[in-house]
């Protein structure tokens, strides 16, 4: 039905001018009415216009007025006027006959329709359409729905065929759209309140009539219970929005410093809530079962500090590094018993630890790739620069400042921005020395290239020279010497990229390249450095592994002659019992691993915290207070307060996420540590912000870059992922640490769990399911859906478009439409005139419009046909 | 709350929200600040311009005054307020409100002259707006020629001289920041 009208779309709209034209007619026809009636007419006129012209006067007032109006419309009812009405209506529709009173149903759905459709129709139309309603409506259109509705109520008790019965339906249906999309139009508060009581009250009125027979009491239900759903779902909102935290901060930062240091602000969130996800994941279904269910500590080597060991095990320089009791304690994989099922649960704990760590990775996978989705879907065409321009002027402003200071950057910014695209425009005709350019680019990246370079190799000599260290005893070397490795991770971290800001000024690029080039290198020498420290990591797991050989093989001598000593004393009663302490034990490669990983973590966190605090807060401080005493202006000069880097500090974000991903299968203590480290951040970070730095001098609009970041993070997870399950597949577990032990792979505990937990036929299905021969062709299928996909997306992003040129195009037509309208009515008046110079004044502006009008369909043209040929590559 | 509450009654805070983006009670909370101490009838009452603007929201804004004016429904044009309309400007420059809203309510406030389209001279205020009033700041009238030029190259389709709200709205719904920056958040 509904596709039927669209279709009809031109024939309505045809008949709603004849329907004008009728109006006229039935005006003149009103003439010969009855006065009383012309006089309750004009009044409602009245205080429609009233309404609208004198909105000043408060909703009190205009309550009565529409109740007025109520009261007209109801004193209808009263006989008398209903005998009248009718009179005067078969008067008037005797010409036409029956015809019209379908027609006019339809005109009036269509015109609902159309109200509804110009959520997505042109402002302009709308409001032309708005306009008109207000002209015809008011006196004789909103009298025919009146009368149609009355007339529809006086038939409806009896005779009221279901064909009848379902447009009805369809007009309430329709009334109901009208109430949703009302909030998304612009029109005054008060026309839509207005609007928003008509339709209520329709819908009220005839809600209840409709399915008077069987289905009536299920509507009414149904009705009742979509009201209370919505309004469920509206205090749900509600409810969600009052439950975000940090909301007001991040708003007061938003309105201090802009959008683009709010949406640090709003990541890190996004972050803190992904992290406390993990941090229940792996906190409710490893750790604490593990220390509840599993078997306390001191029970068997694995659990219990070895002798060596025991008497520092309590010092805090010890458990700073994560050594002595930290190290024998849930926190890390080490402590994990091989136990196959724990406590009266019978909780399987070697799989769930297993599962956990596929399921950490697998919901990070897909928590960013949905974000991004939904980003990519807000953004919509992203990288266009055939407006560029156009944003400059009408997008710039941040509506959101409200600091005159940073008002001020901004206006700064904003001319800045305008001179830079002209002179790019100016520019982009004449080329300057482009050798000189090329050359100092080419410079600037080799030099870029050997930090990069220099860097990876100072953190590989280092992770080398620490092993040394390590192998030689911790206790004889220097606090630094000890922590070398974070440290000079740290610091490289924090100078190289002022060194790429320094390289980068030669290089001439347009600031926002020069800010995507920066944060590419940075990404670079992170993602090098954390690389360089996996692979001395590797190495390092494989000495680790040559150790755990070694003492394996000693160790069964050991228990051989323990056993031999034993049997020699007494062969029936039990060995002499052996402190978990004493026996001796493998290195753990995976302990060490995780070790490491929080160590970094924390190193990293404090070296956040106190680069925070000195080169914020104590610059801030000291340009604060010395600059009473100093011979330059310390606050406009040299010093100065510091600006917030929002890309630094996403970046340092995202990689701490990354180690995060890396680690956390061997330390589960990380994502709780990763947790804490954010809260603390934002706190910190916040209070930072509002109490030592500017506002940005290049103030970066956020929404752009949202997606860049969160690509990154993709690239980060895939990066760091990457590591871990390479570990977890190639390498043989410790044979006497970890839920692991005592088996091949870490992951043939799916294979153990699907033998004895699950019935046979179910392995055998699985085995068969994990067959070659089935996962190809799979994954040969899954190719052409994603593929569809993808193609689906595009497609649609390519409708839109065509729905725009189209709606333009319609648009165009109307507007020539009217050209041509006006032109022929200038040209007949210029005719009764009989003046030929007006004729010609007249004329010569529509006829330019029909030239332009040509131009603009011609370039619409050219853009459907560009559009169809991306179609067919396609 | 009790007696705030009153004069914004039930259905009327409901019809209002159904109506608006924005909550209405917090904007209702904030007008009623706004109001001075004689000024007892919120929801009839008119805000003059001058106290709409000392709102640290629009304090620093370029644009408080074009933003008043066209939310204003006073009949003498001196762009003071009623709560209905303070909702209409909430609603407008909230978080959730439509693209279509937004770019319906900026146009006109770009629309310096209430003409229905952004005409060179409107250009020209609205660059000046965008730099700041100081001297340092203002671009060269060869500048200013040169970016209005541009900015009707890109978007004046019909070439007509003017953008009209169609074609504002063409341009501003591939703007990748518009929904984000347009608001304001109380």
């Amino acid at each position: 039905r509904h596709r039927e009208k669209r279709v009809d779309g031109d024939i309505v709209r045809r008949k709603r001018g004849n329907e004008r034209r009728k109006g006229a007619s039935r005006a003149e026809e009103g003439e010969s009415q009855t006065r009383p009636e012309r006089i309750d007419r004009g009044r409602r006129k009245r205080t429609r216009s009233h309404q609208d012209t004198k909105g000043s006067e408060g909703d009190e007032e205009v309550q009565p007025k529409i109740q007025s109006g109520r009261a007209a419309k109801t004193r209808k009812h009263t006989k008398n006027e209903k005998t009248r009405k009718k009179e005067e209506e078969e008067k008037a529709e005797k010409g036409e006959g029956k015809e019209r009173h379908g027609k006019r149903k339809k005109t009036s759905a269509s015109k609902k329709e159309r109200e509804e459709v110009g959520g997505k129709h042109t402002m302009k139309e709308k409001a032309q359409e708005v306009k008109r309603k207000k002209h015809m409506k008011v006196p004789s259109e909103e009298d025919d729905i009146d009368e149609e509705v009355d007339e529809e109520e006086e038939v409806r008790p009896e005779s009221l065929s279901s064909e009848e019965l379902e447009k009805l339906k369809e007009a309430v249906d329709e009334r109901k759209k009208l109430i949703q999309a009302l909030r998304g139009k612009p029109w005054p508060i008060k026309k839509k309140c207005v609007i928003l009581r008509e339709s209520q009250e329709f819908v009220e009125k005839y809600e209840g009539a409709l399915g008077k027979g069987k289905g009536r009491k299920l509507y009414a239900y149904k009705v009742l219970m979509s009201k209370k759903w919505m309004k469920f779902q509206r205090d749900f909102e509600n409810f969600k929005t009052a439950c975000i935290p940090w909301e007001m901060k991040i708003k007061e930062i938003e309105s201090h410093f802009g959008s683009s240091v709010a949406s640090y602000f709003i990541f890190l969130r996004w972050m803190y809530g992904i992290n406390m996800i993990l941090f229940c994941l792996t906190f409710g279904l490893v750790m604490v079962p593990e220390a509840l269910m599993g078997r306390p500590y001191g029970t068997i080597p694995r659990k219990t500090v070895p002798r060596a060991e025991a008497t520092s095990a309590m010092d805090f320089a010890v458990l700073w590094d994560f050594g002595g009791y930290a190290q024998y304690s849930v926190l890390f994989y080490g402590y994990y018993n091989n136990q196959r099922a724990v406590g009266w649960l019978k909780f399987r704990m070697p799989l769930s630890y297993f599962l956990v760590g596929v399921g950490t990775v697998a919901y990070s996978y897909m928590v960013v790739i949905r974000t991004m989705a939904r980003n990519a879907n807000e953004s919509g065409v992203g990288d266009d620069n055939s407006f560029n321009f156009n944003w400059r002027m009408f997008t710039s402003w941040d509506y959101l400042i409200g600091n005159p200071e940073t008002a001020d950057n901004k206006f700064a910014s904003i001319t800045t921005s305008f001179k830079e695209a002209i002179l790019e425009e100016q520019e982009s005709q004449k080329d300057d020395n482009i050798h000189l350019t090329r050359f100092l680019r080419v410079l600037a990246n080799f030099l870029v290239l050997c930090c990069l370079a220099g860097s990876g190799y100072l953190i590989y000599f280092v992770v080398r020279r620490s092993q040394k260290f390590a192998l030689d005893g911790l206790e004889n070397h220097t606090w630094w010497e000890r922590n070398e490795v974070n440290m000079v991770m740290s610091l490289l971290g924090m100078f190289c990229p002022m060194l790429f800001d320094v390289i980068s000024a030669l290089e001439n690029y347009h600031p926002r390249v020069a800010l995507q080039w920066q944060l590419g290198r940075i990404f670079a020498l992170f993602l090098g450095n954390l690389y360089t420290f996996i692979i001395a990591l590797m190495d390092e797991i494989n000495l680790k592994r040559e150790e755990e050989n070694i003492i394996k093989f000693n160790i069964t001598v050991w228990e051989a002659s323990l056993f031999n000593g034993t049997v020699s004393v007494n062969s029936t009663a039990p060995p002499v019992t052996i402190e978990p302490a004493d026996v001796p034990r493998g290195p753990c490669w995976e302990t060490m691993v995780g070790q490491e990983f929080v160590r970094l973590i924390i190193s990293d966190t404090m070296t956040t915290y106190i680069t925070l605090l000195i080169g914020d807060f104590l610059r801030a401080v000291l340009v604060r207070f010395l600059n009473y005493c100093w011979c330059w202006d310390l606050e406009a000069g040299f010093p100065s307060y510091s600006e917030f880097d929002v890309s630094g500090n996403v970046l340092g974000l995202i990689f701490n996420q990354g180690m995060i991903w890396m680690g956390a299968f061997y330390a589960p203590c990380l994502p709780a540590l990763n947790v804490l480290r954010l809260h603390v951040s934002m706190y910190l970070q916040c209070w930072a912000v509002m109490c030592c730095n500017v506002p940005q001098e290049r103030v970066f609009k956020a929404s752009g870059s949202n997606n860049f970041y969160m690509a990154m993070l993709l690239v980060i997870l895939f990066l760091s992922t990457l590591p871990a399950i390479y570990t977890i597949v190639t390498i043989p577990p410790s044979f006497d640490c970890g839920p692991f032990s005592g088996k091949q792979r870490m992951f043939d505990v799916i294979q153990e769990t699907l033998e004895s937990d699950f019935p046979a036929w179910f392995g055998k299905v699985f085995s068969y399911a994990s067959n070659p021969g089935l996962v190809l062709p799979f994954m040969l299928l899954m190719v052409p859906i994603l593929h569809f996909c993808t193609l689906r997306w595009f497609l649609k992003s390519c409708n839109d478009l065509f729905y725009i040129l189209f709606k333009q195009n319609e648009e165009n037509k109307k507007k020539n439409k009217l050209a041509a309208l006006k032109a022929q009515m200038d040209l007949e008046e210029a005719r009764k005139g009989s003046s030929r110079t007006a004729q010609q004044q007249k004329n010569s502006p529509s006829l330019q419009d029909q030239e332009s009008e040509a131009f603009y369909y011609i370039e619409n043209k050219k853009k459907i046909k560009r559009k169809i040929e991306c179609k067919n590559v396609i | 709350m009790g007696t705030t509450a009153s004069q914004l009654g039930k259905d009327l805070l409901s019809e209002y929200q159904v109506t608006v983006f924005c909550f209405v009670f917090s904007a209702y909370k904030r007008f009623s600040e706004l109001l001075g101490k004689d000024e007892k009838d919120v929801l009839h009452e008119r805000v003059p311009m001058d106290r709409i603007l000392t709102l640290p929201e629009l304090k620093s804004n370029p644009f408080r005054k074009r933003i008043c004016y066209v939310f204003s429904t006073s009949d003498s044009k001196n762009g003071s307020l009623t709560f209905e309309d303070f909702l209409d400007l909430l609603s407008a420059f909230s978080d959730s409100a439509t693209m279509e809203i937004k770019s319906h309510y900026a146009f006109r406030i770009f629309d310096f002259d209430d003409d229905g389209t952004l005409d060179c001279g409107d250009l020209e205020k609205l660059v000046n707006c965008l730099t700041g009033e100081t001297d340092e700041t203002k671009l060269t009238a060869e500048e200013m020629r040169q970016l209005i030029s541009n900015i009707l190259e890109e978007s004046d389709i019909d070439k007509d001289g003017t953008v009209n709200l169609s074609e504002f709205q063409h341009v501003i719904s591939r703007s990748p920041d518009f929904v984000s920056s347009f608001k304001i958040v109380l």
